[in-house]
Protein backbone atom coordinates (compact mmCIF):
# COMPACT_ATOMS: atom_id res chain seq x y z
CA UNK A 1 0.00 0.00 0.00
CA UNK A 2 1.19 3.85 -1.04
CA UNK A 3 1.34 5.66 1.41
CA UNK A 4 1.05 9.20 -1.25
CA UNK A 5 -1.52 12.22 0.19
CA UNK A 6 -4.04 10.90 -2.13
CA UNK A 7 -3.94 7.61 -0.61
CA UNK A 8 -5.93 7.84 2.49
CA UNK A 9 -8.83 6.46 2.09
CA UNK A 10 -7.65 3.42 1.76
CA UNK A 11 -5.56 3.54 4.96
CA UNK A 12 -8.69 4.32 6.62
CA UNK A 13 -9.19 0.71 5.38
CA UNK A 14 -6.71 -0.90 6.31
CA UNK A 15 -7.38 1.08 9.92
CA UNK A 16 -10.37 -0.37 10.04
CA UNK A 17 -9.46 -4.05 9.23
CA UNK A 18 -7.18 -4.01 11.58
CA UNK A 19 -9.66 -2.57 14.43
CA UNK A 20 -11.58 -5.51 13.57
CA UNK A 21 -14.82 -3.75 11.91
CA UNK A 22 -17.30 -6.13 10.64
CA UNK A 23 -20.31 -3.97 9.41
CA UNK A 24 -19.63 -0.69 8.07
CA UNK A 25 -23.26 1.37 7.51
CA UNK A 26 -23.27 4.18 4.77
CA UNK A 27 -25.54 6.55 2.94
CA UNK A 28 -23.47 6.88 -0.46
CA UNK A 29 -21.24 9.85 -0.38
CA UNK A 30 -18.79 11.02 -2.80
CA UNK A 31 -16.04 11.92 -0.44
CA UNK A 32 -16.37 8.50 1.38
CA UNK A 33 -16.59 6.68 -2.75
CA UNK A 34 -13.34 5.06 -2.26
CA UNK A 35 -13.48 3.56 1.01
CA UNK A 36 -17.02 2.29 0.35
CA UNK A 37 -16.09 0.85 -2.96
CA UNK A 38 -13.17 -1.11 -0.82
CA UNK A 39 -15.48 -2.11 2.07
CA UNK A 40 -18.08 -3.42 -0.79
CA UNK A 41 -15.05 -5.42 -1.85
CA UNK A 42 -13.96 -7.05 1.37
CA UNK A 43 -15.09 -10.44 2.20
CA UNK A 44 -15.06 -10.04 5.86
CA UNK A 45 -16.76 -6.67 6.46
CA UNK A 46 -20.82 -7.19 5.37
CA UNK A 47 -21.34 -3.31 3.75
CA UNK A 48 -25.11 -1.89 4.47
CA UNK A 49 -26.19 0.76 2.45
CA UNK A 50 -28.85 2.70 4.15
CA UNK A 51 -31.34 5.37 3.45
CA UNK A 52 -30.53 7.71 6.00
CA UNK A 53 -28.03 8.05 8.25
CA UNK A 54 -30.14 7.32 11.81
CA UNK A 55 -30.62 3.82 10.64
CA UNK A 56 -26.62 2.78 10.98
CA UNK A 57 -27.32 4.26 14.57
CA UNK A 58 -29.41 1.23 15.33
CA UNK A 59 -27.18 -0.89 13.10
CA UNK A 60 -24.26 -0.18 15.04
CA UNK A 61 -26.14 -0.75 18.26
CA UNK A 62 -27.64 -3.96 17.21
CA UNK A 63 -24.14 -5.77 16.25
CA UNK A 64 -22.52 -4.86 19.74
CA UNK A 65 -25.32 -6.44 21.15
CA UNK A 66 -24.17 -9.42 19.22
CA UNK A 67 -20.59 -8.76 19.69
CA UNK A 68 -19.41 -7.01 16.25
CA UNK A 69 -17.88 -3.65 15.88
CA UNK A 70 -19.53 -1.36 13.02
CA UNK A 71 -18.24 1.54 11.20
CA UNK A 72 -20.57 4.25 9.88
CA UNK A 73 -20.00 6.86 7.18
CA UNK A 74 -21.83 9.79 6.38
CA UNK A 75 -21.61 13.19 5.27
CA UNK A 76 -21.83 16.14 7.73
CA UNK A 77 -25.97 16.71 6.37
CA UNK A 78 -26.15 13.16 8.10
CA UNK A 79 -25.11 14.05 11.34
CA UNK A 80 -28.59 16.11 10.96
CA UNK A 81 -30.32 13.14 10.61
CA UNK A 82 -28.89 11.18 13.43
CA UNK A 83 -29.97 13.02 16.56
CA UNK A 84 -32.55 11.47 17.81
CA UNK A 85 -31.12 7.80 17.48
CA UNK A 86 -27.81 9.10 19.23
CA UNK A 87 -30.31 9.20 22.31
CA UNK A 88 -29.84 5.25 21.64
CA UNK A 89 -25.98 5.04 21.79
CA UNK A 90 -25.95 7.74 24.90
CA UNK A 91 -28.79 6.06 26.76
CA UNK A 92 -26.95 2.40 26.47
CA UNK A 93 -23.36 3.54 26.31
CA UNK A 94 -22.85 1.61 22.86
CA UNK A 95 -19.71 2.04 21.13
CA UNK A 96 -20.27 3.92 17.86
CA UNK A 97 -17.53 5.45 15.35
CA UNK A 98 -18.46 7.62 13.01
CA UNK A 99 -16.40 9.13 9.70
CA UNK A 100 -18.12 12.39 8.42
CA UNK A 101 -16.77 13.93 5.34
CA UNK A 102 -17.56 17.57 5.32
CA UNK A 103 -19.39 19.86 3.29
CA UNK A 104 -20.19 23.71 3.42
CA UNK A 105 -17.36 24.53 4.79
CA UNK A 106 -14.08 25.58 1.75
CA UNK A 107 -15.01 26.15 -1.48
CA UNK A 108 -18.53 25.32 -0.70
CA UNK A 109 -20.31 25.61 -4.58
CA UNK A 110 -23.87 24.98 -2.68
CA UNK A 111 -25.10 27.20 -0.18
CA UNK A 112 -27.46 24.80 1.04
CA UNK A 113 -24.83 22.27 2.45
CA UNK A 114 -23.72 25.39 4.65
CA UNK A 115 -26.30 25.43 7.83
CA UNK A 116 -26.26 22.16 8.63
CA UNK A 117 -22.32 21.61 8.03
CA UNK A 118 -21.39 25.02 9.87
CA UNK A 119 -23.30 23.43 13.04
CA UNK A 120 -22.19 19.52 12.87
CA UNK A 121 -19.41 20.42 15.73
CA UNK A 122 -21.67 22.27 18.73
CA UNK A 123 -24.41 19.23 17.81
CA UNK A 124 -21.72 16.24 18.12
CA UNK A 125 -20.50 17.97 21.46
CA UNK A 126 -23.88 18.36 22.95
CA UNK A 127 -24.63 14.82 22.16
CA UNK A 128 -21.30 14.06 24.47
CA UNK A 129 -19.38 12.68 21.33
CA UNK A 130 -15.59 12.63 21.36
CA UNK A 131 -14.60 14.77 18.15
CA UNK A 132 -11.47 14.15 16.30
CA UNK A 133 -10.81 16.81 13.31
CA UNK A 134 -8.68 15.31 10.29
CA UNK A 135 -7.32 18.46 8.39
CA UNK A 136 -4.43 16.65 6.24
CA UNK A 137 -4.08 13.43 4.49
CA UNK A 138 -0.73 12.21 7.06
CA UNK A 139 -3.40 12.28 10.12
CA UNK A 140 -6.04 10.29 8.58
CA UNK A 141 -4.72 7.11 9.79
CA UNK A 142 -3.53 7.68 13.24
CA UNK A 143 -6.67 9.76 14.04
CA UNK A 144 -8.55 7.17 13.33
CA UNK A 145 -6.63 4.57 15.59
CA UNK A 146 -7.23 7.08 18.51
CA UNK A 147 -11.17 7.50 17.53
CA UNK A 148 -11.45 3.41 17.21
CA UNK A 149 -9.94 2.81 20.22
CA UNK A 150 -12.27 5.39 22.32
CA UNK A 151 -15.24 4.54 20.85
CA UNK A 152 -14.62 0.17 21.45
CA UNK A 153 -12.49 0.71 24.53
CA UNK A 154 -14.88 3.12 26.56
CA UNK A 155 -18.37 2.46 24.99
CA UNK A 156 -18.03 6.11 23.59
CA UNK A 157 -19.56 7.87 20.55
CA UNK A 158 -16.36 9.19 18.42
CA UNK A 159 -16.54 11.12 15.45
CA UNK A 160 -14.05 11.68 13.09
CA UNK A 161 -14.47 14.55 11.26
CA UNK A 162 -12.89 14.74 7.57
CA UNK A 163 -12.60 18.60 6.78
CA UNK A 164 -13.77 19.33 3.02
CA UNK A 165 -9.97 20.60 2.31
CA UNK A 166 -8.85 16.95 2.98
CA UNK A 167 -11.51 15.09 0.41
CA UNK A 168 -11.25 18.47 -2.47
CA UNK A 169 -13.92 20.51 -3.94
CA UNK A 170 -16.89 18.71 -5.97
CA UNK A 171 -16.93 19.67 -9.51
CA UNK A 172 -20.39 20.76 -10.67
CA UNK A 173 -19.89 21.27 -14.02
CA UNK A 174 -17.69 18.74 -16.43
CA UNK B 1 -62.10 -10.91 16.02
CA UNK B 2 -58.90 -9.23 16.17
CA UNK B 3 -55.92 -11.07 18.25
CA UNK B 4 -55.25 -10.43 21.69
CA UNK B 5 -51.73 -8.71 21.80
CA UNK B 6 -51.09 -10.00 25.19
CA UNK B 7 -52.01 -13.50 24.39
CA UNK B 8 -50.22 -13.47 20.83
CA UNK B 9 -46.82 -12.13 22.58
CA UNK B 10 -47.23 -15.31 24.84
CA UNK B 11 -47.63 -17.48 21.80
CA UNK B 12 -45.19 -16.48 19.67
CA UNK B 13 -42.36 -16.46 22.95
CA UNK B 14 -43.66 -19.82 24.17
CA UNK B 15 -40.80 -21.97 24.85
CA UNK B 16 -38.60 -19.83 23.29
CA UNK B 17 -35.10 -21.53 23.39
CA UNK B 18 -32.03 -20.53 24.39
CA UNK B 19 -31.47 -19.26 20.89
CA UNK B 20 -33.73 -16.86 20.38
CA UNK B 21 -32.61 -12.37 20.87
CA UNK B 22 -35.52 -10.42 21.00
CA UNK B 23 -35.62 -6.56 20.26
CA UNK B 24 -39.14 -5.23 21.57
CA UNK B 25 -39.78 -2.05 20.03
CA UNK B 26 -40.64 1.02 22.28
CA UNK B 27 -43.98 1.28 23.99
CA UNK B 28 -46.74 -1.47 24.15
CA UNK B 29 -44.56 -4.45 22.41
CA UNK B 30 -41.70 -3.96 25.08
CA UNK B 31 -44.78 -4.01 27.54
CA UNK B 32 -46.38 -7.41 26.27
CA UNK B 33 -42.95 -8.45 26.04
CA UNK B 34 -42.21 -8.17 29.64
CA UNK B 35 -45.62 -9.39 30.69
CA UNK B 36 -45.30 -13.01 28.29
CA UNK B 37 -41.94 -13.61 30.86
CA UNK B 38 -38.49 -11.41 31.26
CA UNK B 39 -35.47 -12.72 30.20
CA UNK B 40 -31.89 -11.04 29.49
CA UNK B 41 -31.67 -12.09 25.87
CA UNK B 42 -34.34 -9.67 25.64
CA UNK B 43 -33.11 -5.71 24.39
CA UNK B 44 -36.18 -3.91 25.23
CA UNK B 45 -36.31 0.13 23.55
CA UNK B 46 -37.55 2.57 25.85
CA UNK B 47 -36.82 5.23 22.79
CA UNK B 48 -35.14 4.73 19.16
CA UNK B 49 -38.48 5.52 18.00
CA UNK B 50 -38.38 4.21 14.08
CA UNK B 51 -34.55 2.03 14.80
CA UNK B 52 -36.27 -1.34 16.35
CA UNK B 53 -35.88 -3.58 13.00
CA UNK B 54 -32.60 -1.93 12.26
CA UNK B 55 -31.18 -3.19 15.57
CA UNK B 56 -32.04 -6.44 14.57
CA UNK B 57 -30.47 -6.13 11.37
CA UNK B 58 -27.31 -5.42 13.18
CA UNK B 59 -28.05 -7.77 15.56
CA UNK B 60 -28.47 -10.74 13.32
CA UNK B 61 -25.65 -10.26 11.11
CA UNK B 62 -23.20 -10.33 14.11
CA UNK B 63 -25.19 -13.60 15.26
CA UNK B 64 -25.83 -15.85 12.37
CA UNK B 65 -26.29 -18.91 14.50
CA UNK B 66 -29.07 -17.43 16.45
CA UNK B 67 -32.37 -16.73 15.95
CA UNK B 68 -33.21 -12.50 16.02
CA UNK B 69 -36.79 -11.29 16.18
CA UNK B 70 -37.99 -7.71 16.45
CA UNK B 71 -41.35 -7.38 17.67
CA UNK B 72 -42.93 -3.87 17.28
CA UNK B 73 -46.04 -1.93 16.88
CA UNK B 74 -47.40 0.00 13.14
CA UNK B 75 -46.09 3.26 14.51
CA UNK B 76 -42.57 2.59 15.15
CA UNK B 77 -42.75 0.57 12.19
CA UNK B 78 -43.87 3.82 10.15
CA UNK B 79 -40.88 5.97 11.86
CA UNK B 80 -38.50 3.26 10.39
CA UNK B 81 -40.20 2.46 7.12
CA UNK B 82 -37.05 2.87 5.10
CA UNK B 83 -35.17 0.22 7.00
CA UNK B 84 -37.48 -1.96 5.20
CA UNK B 85 -35.71 -1.20 2.12
CA UNK B 86 -32.04 -1.53 4.10
CA UNK B 87 -33.39 -4.74 5.13
CA UNK B 88 -34.77 -5.90 2.01
CA UNK B 89 -31.55 -6.02 0.40
CA UNK B 90 -29.61 -7.78 3.12
CA UNK B 91 -31.76 -10.29 4.31
CA UNK B 92 -30.72 -12.17 6.97
CA UNK B 93 -31.45 -16.07 7.07
CA UNK B 94 -32.70 -15.17 11.04
CA UNK B 95 -34.17 -12.27 11.14
CA UNK B 96 -37.92 -12.00 11.56
CA UNK B 97 -39.67 -8.54 12.03
CA UNK B 98 -43.03 -9.08 13.44
CA UNK B 99 -45.09 -6.01 13.36
CA UNK B 100 -48.38 -5.68 15.51
CA UNK B 101 -50.79 -3.59 13.78
CA UNK B 102 -53.79 -2.35 16.28
CA UNK B 103 -53.95 1.17 13.54
CA UNK B 104 -53.38 3.71 16.47
CA UNK B 105 -50.76 5.36 18.76
CA UNK B 106 -51.40 3.50 21.75
CA UNK B 107 -49.14 5.08 24.00
CA UNK B 108 -50.22 8.50 23.13
CA UNK B 109 -53.82 8.53 23.20
CA UNK B 110 -54.76 6.19 20.82
CA UNK B 111 -54.48 8.63 17.24
CA UNK B 112 -54.97 7.28 14.13
CA UNK B 113 -51.98 5.61 12.81
CA UNK B 114 -51.61 5.23 8.84
CA UNK B 115 -52.25 1.68 8.97
CA UNK B 116 -55.76 2.71 9.48
CA UNK B 117 -56.36 4.48 6.74
CA UNK B 118 -55.11 2.29 3.75
CA UNK B 119 -51.27 2.21 4.38
CA UNK B 120 -50.38 -1.50 4.55
CA UNK B 121 -46.90 -2.41 5.82
CA UNK B 122 -47.10 -5.67 4.55
CA UNK B 123 -47.44 -4.30 0.63
CA UNK B 124 -44.42 -2.54 1.92
CA UNK B 125 -42.30 -5.15 2.76
CA UNK B 126 -42.75 -7.59 -0.47
CA UNK B 127 -41.98 -4.22 -2.14
CA UNK B 128 -38.71 -3.66 -0.12
CA UNK B 129 -38.04 -7.19 -1.51
CA UNK B 130 -39.01 -9.50 1.37
CA UNK B 131 -40.04 -12.56 0.24
CA UNK B 132 -42.08 -14.27 2.95
CA UNK B 133 -44.57 -11.63 4.57
CA UNK B 134 -47.07 -13.28 6.61
CA UNK B 135 -51.06 -11.69 7.19
CA UNK B 136 -51.54 -12.79 10.37
CA UNK B 137 -55.12 -12.26 11.07
CA UNK B 138 -56.33 -15.50 12.86
CA UNK B 139 -55.32 -18.23 15.76
CA UNK B 140 -54.13 -20.61 13.35
CA UNK B 141 -51.65 -17.72 11.50
CA UNK B 142 -50.73 -16.77 14.46
CA UNK B 143 -49.64 -20.75 15.60
CA UNK B 144 -48.08 -20.82 11.75
CA UNK B 145 -45.64 -17.95 12.75
CA UNK B 146 -44.82 -19.54 16.19
CA UNK B 147 -43.65 -22.48 14.13
CA UNK B 148 -41.79 -20.18 12.19
CA UNK B 149 -40.17 -18.47 14.07
CA UNK B 150 -38.91 -21.50 16.04
CA UNK B 151 -37.20 -22.91 12.74
CA UNK B 152 -36.31 -19.69 11.28
CA UNK B 153 -33.86 -20.37 7.87
CA UNK B 154 -35.57 -16.98 6.03
CA UNK B 155 -35.98 -14.04 6.55
CA UNK B 156 -39.70 -13.01 7.11
CA UNK B 157 -42.17 -9.97 7.80
CA UNK B 158 -45.57 -10.85 9.59
CA UNK B 159 -47.99 -8.23 9.73
CA UNK B 160 -50.35 -9.16 13.28
CA UNK B 161 -53.69 -7.81 13.32
CA UNK B 162 -54.53 -7.12 16.93
CA UNK B 163 -57.62 -5.34 18.64
CA UNK B 164 -57.07 -1.87 19.73
CA UNK B 165 -56.83 -2.30 23.44
CA UNK B 166 -54.80 -1.24 26.54
CA UNK B 167 -54.05 -3.88 28.61
CA UNK B 168 -52.61 -3.15 32.18
CA UNK B 169 -48.48 -2.06 31.68
CA UNK B 170 -45.96 -4.33 32.91
CA UNK B 171 -42.74 -2.44 32.75
CA UNK B 172 -39.01 -4.26 31.93
CA UNK B 173 -36.08 -2.86 33.76
CA UNK B 174 -35.27 0.42 31.87
CA UNK B 175 -31.72 1.05 32.34
CA UNK B 176 -30.28 1.29 29.00
CA UNK B 177 -26.52 -0.36 30.05
CA UNK B 178 -27.91 -3.12 32.30
CA UNK B 179 -29.97 -4.51 29.97
CA UNK B 180 -26.98 -4.34 27.18
CA UNK B 181 -24.72 -6.21 29.09
CA UNK B 182 -26.96 -8.50 30.81
CA UNK B 183 -28.14 -9.50 27.06
CA UNK B 184 -24.28 -9.48 26.12
CA UNK B 185 -24.00 -11.61 28.85
CA UNK B 186 -26.43 -14.05 28.35
CA UNK B 187 -24.66 -14.83 24.50
CA UNK B 188 -21.51 -15.53 26.34
CA UNK B 189 -20.39 -12.03 25.15
CA UNK B 190 -18.12 -9.61 27.50
CA UNK B 191 -20.67 -7.50 29.21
Amino acid sequence: MSAGPGNWPDQLFDTLKRGGIRQVGYVPDAGHSRLIERCRADGEIRDVVLTTEEEGVALAAGAWLGGERTALLMQSSGVGNCINMLSLSRACRFPLLMFITMRGEWEEFNPWQVPMGSIVEPVLKLCEADIYRVRTPDEVASTAERALQQAFGDERIAAVILSQQLIGKKVWTK
Amino acid sequence: MKLERRAAMATLLADRGDDLLVVPGLGSTAWDAAAAGDDDRNFYLWGAMGGAAMIGLGLALAQPGRRVAVITGDGEMLMGLGSLATIGIQKPRNLAIIVFDNGVYGETGMQPSHTQSGVDLLSVAGACGIATCLDVRDEPALIDLAGRLKRLNEMLFARVLIAADEPPRVLPLRDGVALKKRFRAAIGLNP
